[in-house]
């Protein structure tokens, strides 16, 4: 277990005219290596929560768990906390400020008072995790592409050396080549560097394919957790709540109510068409 | 965090006042102001609380919200009260080593401090009542005479729209990018004033670069919807005097009669 959440509610804008719940009594575990989609509709309560995860937002009861200790303890120590869970934000190129990459990489580094060999090791090792090669070191974070800029600010947070690391629609307003190297990128720092992965999407494909876990929210509420397979049956639910299923879900779940005798929870288009094939073959 | 700063700070009502034309309100605010500062006469003060009571009732925002206005010149008006209560010369009633306190400057510094605050109050009450852009709309047309002293008008108040509409982007956006650097491990809340100068930067920067993209994008967005700048444009909402607008400048009418006949009929107090 890494994180542990209990009874969790938040409050935005205590006492004005515009208060509103934005969690209601969430309870959620994340384990160590998962790779956990978070999806809803705006405004159900997704940022606010993995805002949680790292400190920056105090929930107003209940409590949570990092490795067994309660966060908000007065000996718990928040800079530890933030290095451990890395929060990117959505479009996380609008915070690059320094005058080159690496300066701008190493600001994180910097801040946890390491030493300075190992800030600097540190440091083009994100750089190197992300793919961004040594002749753009020294070009100003400005001048890069969209989505070279997202991969520094990412290697940014990636620096401090997370655990978790948090993303918040990270594939947001990139092209489609943008968006596989981030994609290419998560897997990666999962499966080799065993970065527990958080993150928030809209697309249903993209945590059809990724995903091991998807949360889905609901105004301020968990309302399905699991397995994606598992989670996607759930179609009607979940265009109930505006969300939906990836698209050959859905097509195998029309087939099966039309009366073919499909497997209903085929995920990714290659595994409807052999699904399709199996079927017409037996009929 | 950040997001509790109050800008343009309109209080939602259905009232009277809420209704007016904001050119009257304008005037009507200017006036009372100005008012404020041409009497020194106990019953002078006695009307014009009287009339801000009477709109402030008219208007239906609560006394307690206008009270806030005060809280940011608060130390101006203990600064002003204590200045005029000590270094007024005139008749001593109170003596302690060098510190000697007069009748004129007691009188002094408590018609001061009314001025101010009744000022602030009645400023208040107005942009409480007035959204920022009715308010922008009757600037444009109250000022619009001085185009013929080559004053770009309508260009100033399009800024003053613009930039008005853009205060609570910002604001978010700061928001965000100060979390995004606190979760580098940035800290805005410890160090030496230079120290914390320094750590600005952080957020500084990608705010600057955001708020000029912004811009350009709005300029674009404009241009391509053939803005031309103020000839000849019309309004969607335009400002058009009715009834009670009327009724509205005659009671200013009304007020500085009142306000002149108690200074000069009733007796000096």
């Amino acid at each position: 277990m890494s994180i542990l959440l209990r009874n969790v509610n938040y409050t935005y804008g205590k006492g004005s005219s515009e208060e509103k719940q934005a969690l209601k009594n969430i309870n959620l575990e994340i384990h160590k290596n998962e790779f956990t989609a978070i999806v809803g509709h705006t405004g159900s309560g997704k940022s606010t929560l993995i805002q949680l995860l790292n400190g920056l937002e105090k929930a107003d009861s209940g409590e949570i768990l990092f490795h067994g200790k309660n966060i908000y303890d007065k000996d718990f120590s928040m800079k530890m906390l933030r290095s451990k869970v890395g929060l990117v934000f959505q479009y996380p190129e609008h915070q690059l400020f320094e005058a080159t990459v690496v300066k701008d990489v190493a600001f994180g580094p910097n801040n946890m008072e390491w030493e300075p060999l190992k800030a600097e090791l540190s440091t083009f090792g994100a750089l190197k995790d992300v793919g961004i090669g040594e002749e753009l070191f020294d070009v100003s974070p400005l001048a890069l592409s969209g989505g070279q800029k997202r991969r520094v600010a990412i290697a940014g947070v990636l620096a401090v050396e997370p655990e978790i690391l948090v993303l918040d629609e990270p594939m947001a307003g990139l092209d489609p080549a943008g968006r596989k190297e981030i994609f290419d990128l998560l897997k990666k720092l999962h499966s080799e560097r065993k970065i527990t992965i958080i993150m928030v999407s809209h697309s249903m494909e993209d945590v059809a394919e990724y995903a091991s876990r998807v949360i889905v929210m609901n105004q301020g509420e968990v309302v399905l957790d699991g397995e994606p397979r598992k989670v996607f049956r759930y179609e009607k639910e979940l265009k109930q709540i505006g969300l939906g299923v990836p698209q050959a879900t859905s097509l195998m779940h029309c087939l099966a109510a039309q009366g073919a005798g499909v497997k209903e929870d085929c995920l990714t288009v290659q595994e409807s068409v052999s699904e399709i094939l199996k079927w017409l073959k037996r009929v | 965090m950040i997001r509790n700063i109050t800008i343009g700070q309109y209080y939602v009502a259905d009232s009277v006042i809420h209704r007016l034309d904001p050119r009257v309100k304008v005037t009507g605010t200017l006036l009372y102001i100005v008012s404020l500062f041409l009497f020194h006469n106990f019953w002078g003060y006695v009307v014009a609380v009287g009339c801000f009571f009477a709109v402030m009732v008219l208007s239906k925002v609560p006394f307690s919200y206008i009270v806030r206005g005060l809280k940011p010149i608060f130390f101006m008006l203990v600064f002003t009260a204590v200045l005029n209560l000590f270094w007024t010369p005139g008749t001593v009633f109170f003596r302690f080593g060098a510190i000697q306190l007069t009748w004129e400057g007691l009188r002094k510094s408590v018609f001061m401090a009314f001025r101010l605050i009744f000022l602030v109050l009645g400023s208040s009450l107005m942009t409480l009542t007035t959204t920022p852009n009715q308010l922008t709309d009757a600037l444009e047309k109250l000022l619009r005479p001085l185009r013929h002293l080559h004053v770009p008008v309508h260009e100033i108040a399009m800024m003053m729209s613009i930039a008005l509409r853009f205060i609570p982007i910002l604001v978010e956006e700061t928001d965000r990018i100060m979390k995004a650097q606190m979760a580098r491990g940035a800290d805005f809340e410890s160090g030496s004033v230079l120290q914390r100068l320094r750590n600005m930067l952080p957020i500084l920067v990608p705010l600057f670069v955001s708020a000029i993209r912004r811009a350009n994008d709005l300029a674009l967005a404009m241009d391509a919807r053939c803005y031309h700048g103020g000839d000849g444009r019309t309004k969607m909402h335009p400002l058009r005097y009715q009834g009670r607008d009327f009724a509205a400048y005659f009671i200013c009418i009304a007020y500085c009669v009142l306000l002149y006949s108690a200074v000069t009929y009733l007796p000096m107090l």
